[in-house]
């Protein structure tokens, strides 16, 4: 019980959390930080657990969106059938892939998806009679207020979690690890390695295309460079594994929260802390660094990946006794 | 027939410029066993560098080569040796740290050149950049054609110096065992260093070469980074012949299909090879040179 209090507490604070802070601003945040613990989740359980890196999550998150967008614009169908759909896609899209690139060793795989990402998103941006091109699909939305949106992606946020929960914990999980440690030996004992890494890769794209499908029916517009973005999904699902610490089961979501508030602390220029003192002393010098800190969000991510992978390799949740050491002082027990 | 001759020579010349960049890419994935995906971030640098030299000091962007190329090569080998090398000590879970690493370094490098000259398009453009010359029915530009040679000519130099000196011999060895090239006395720390140096240089002097006919922006790093991959793994890792070879497919590849279906399916061709490689010729053209 000890080992889920922290969690069910944090479980807790969440489902309380929108009925006290009333800003839609906020929500609209925390709503992102649980689709990006759907997406970090998922993306972890291929990477950490089996070791195999995908550069191009963005390929199946936006397969998700795009099967949700286009059943309501080509058939009317409500967007929210496309949350079936969409992770049933993207698993479909992973599939003939998995299929294709599991048989080669090495560095193979994680080139291919970053490949798979651009063809998909080029393949969105031509197929304009089905896809709409970089016009993109707009949807209207189903609620005008937050809650109902928060409510569901913090539903389907717990589902990934204890789907991840259950399978690594399970045999399926130990088969996981076993190949990421030594594909080898796993083979020798046994293990059908091809066959447990498309199951990995299937589940963690099902929960991708998932969070996809969720995206469009919450944003209600989506075009090929927003949901195929290499540097806004493929990249940042890479670097929410990496902060929060891969092969973790509760990773993800530290490294979406740090992700999320990285963004929104240089989006709105160190919370107006710049804009503030500009006001104060009038000089135009700090509008000038407010007006760069807005911009330069990625550039901080950029740095921050730089520094997590140098000084914490294991991530944050992953290098949590050497940061106790380290920082706190405290000594390991025993 | 003028048209698909014409689509050919622009593809070659196209390919001969990836191909330096490809080498690049190549010769670190030998030595180091990683793509180093800021390579096309790296050549964007230099094209800036290129940019600051022509429109501050009118220095003619060829003759920027010799200042873009050390440039480059310092800025590599401060890389490797600062950001690399220090997590190879390190135990993690990922194999795939120093790949994110150089996926981290691009975002930088994009981001640093991104404050410094915004997000807007320049142009470096000199008197030739936009001349072209005829033989028989098929114009060539000038620009590009010039710089197919230094390319051919920086590329031969490249096979050389791997093949024949020294140096080279150790960066081949350290490519094919590095326990083996250690016991023989190379000290292939230095080695990695030196071959991230040389990478960099060479997608230097692409960029260097490229920026009178392209358009320059932060983000054009992106996209040249995916093509290099694509040619290093169709011209299979690690393998320098290979990627005269990747590259000049590539650009053929490109350049036919950019003429027969349409400009938006340039970038689609590549990937399309990509795949079809990673089916059929898992190993690349490396299986068929033999080098």
């Amino acid at each position: 019980m000890k080992k889920n209090l922290y969690p069910l507490i944090f479980l807790l604070a969440l489902i309380v959390l929108p009925l006290l802070l009333r800003q839609e601003y906020y929500q609209h945040l925390i709503i992102l930080f649980m689709m990006w613990v759907i997406i970090g989740s998922a993306w972890n359980l291929l990477a950490g657990y089996t070791g195999r890196v995908s550069f191009g999550h963005a390929a199946f998150f936006g397969s998700g969106a795009y099967a949700a967008g286009l059943l309501t614009y080509h058939y009317a169908i409500s967007p929210w059938w496309g949350m079936v759909t969409g992770g049933l896609l993207a698993t479909a899209v992973a599939f003939p892939f998995g299929w294709i690139t599991f048989r080669l060793r090495g560095a193979y795989f994680a080139l291919a998806t970053l490949a798979l990402n651009e063809v998909l998103k080029d393949a969105a941006k031509i197929a304009e009679p089905l896809t709409n091109g970089m016009v993109g699909i707009l949807i209207m939305p189903t609620f005008s207020s937050k809650l109902p949106y928060y409510y569901i992606i913090l539903f389907m946020m717990v589902l990934t979690i204890l789907c991840m929960r259950l399978t690594v914990h399970s045999k399926l999980g130990y088969y996981f690890i076993s190949i990421r440690e030594d594909q080898e030996a796993a083979e020798s004992m046994g293990i059908n390695t091809t066959r447990y890494k498309m199951i990995s890769l299937c589940i963690g794209t099902f929960w991708t295309g998932l969070a996809g499908a969720f995206y469009m029916n919450y944003m209600g517009f989506i075009d090929p460079s927003v949901v195929f973005s290499l540097q806004d999904l493929s990249i940042a699902a890479v670097l929410v594994g990496i902060v929060g610490g891969v092969g973790t089961i509760y990773g993800p979501a530290v490294g979406a929260f740090i992700m999320i508030a990285v963004q929104e602390f240089f989006r709105s220029g160190f919370f107006g802390l710049f804009k503030y003192f500009a006001d104060k002393t009038g000089s135009s010098a700090f509008t000038t660094v407010s007006e760069f800190v807005k911009t330069a969000h990625t550039l901080g991510f950029g740095l921050l990946v730089i520094f997590v992978i140098l000084l914490l390799p294991n991530g944050i949740v992953g290098d949590w006794p050497k940061i106790k050491r380290k920082v706190f002082r405290i000594k390991p027990e025993n | 027939m003028d048209v698909f001759w014409q689509t050919l020579v622009a593809g070659i010349l196209k390919g001969g410029l990836y191909a330096l960049i490809g080498i690049g890419m190549t010769l670190i994935m030998g030595v180091m066993g990683i793509i180093n995906l800021a390579q096309g971030q790296l050549m964007m640098v230099s094209m800036y560098i290129t940019y600051v030299l022509f429109s501050a000091l009118r220095i003619d962007p060829y003759l920027s080569l010799a200042i873009a190329m050390p440039a480059l090569f310092l800025l590599g080998v401060l890389i490797q040796k600062y950001f690399l090398n220090p997590l190879l000590k390190v135990d993690t879970i990922l194999p795939h740290n120093q790949v994110l690493m150089t996926v981290g370094i691009g975002m930088v490098l994009t981001e640093v050149i991104r404050f410094i000259f915004k997000s807007d398009y320049r142009s470096v453009s000199t008197t030739y950049s936009n001349k072209t010359f005829f033989l028989g029915h098929i114009s060539f530009s000038v620009a590009l054609t010039v710089a197919f040679g230094i390319a051919v000519m920086f590329t031969l130099g490249m096979f050389l110096f791997l093949m024949k000196t020294d140096l080279g011999r150790s960066i081949r060895a350290t490519a094919q065992d590095k326990e083996a090239a250690t016991l023989m006395g190379v000290n292939t720390g230095r080695i990695t260093v030196i071959t991230f140096g040389l990478g960099s240089a060479l997608a230097a002097c692409a960029g260097t070469l490229l920026a009178p006919v392209f358009y320059i922006f932060p983000d054009i790093g992106g996209p040249f980074t995916s093509k290099a991959f694509v040619i290093t793994i169709l011209g299979g890792l690690g393998s320098t012949v290979g990627a005269i070879f990747g590259g000049l497919t590539l650009g053929i590849a490109e350049s036919v299909g950019s003429t027969y279906l349409g400009m938006d399916y340039e970038n689609i061709i590549g990937m399309i090879i990509f795949v079809g490689v990673l089916v059929f010729l898992p190993s690349g053209f490396k299986r068929l040179t033999k080098v």
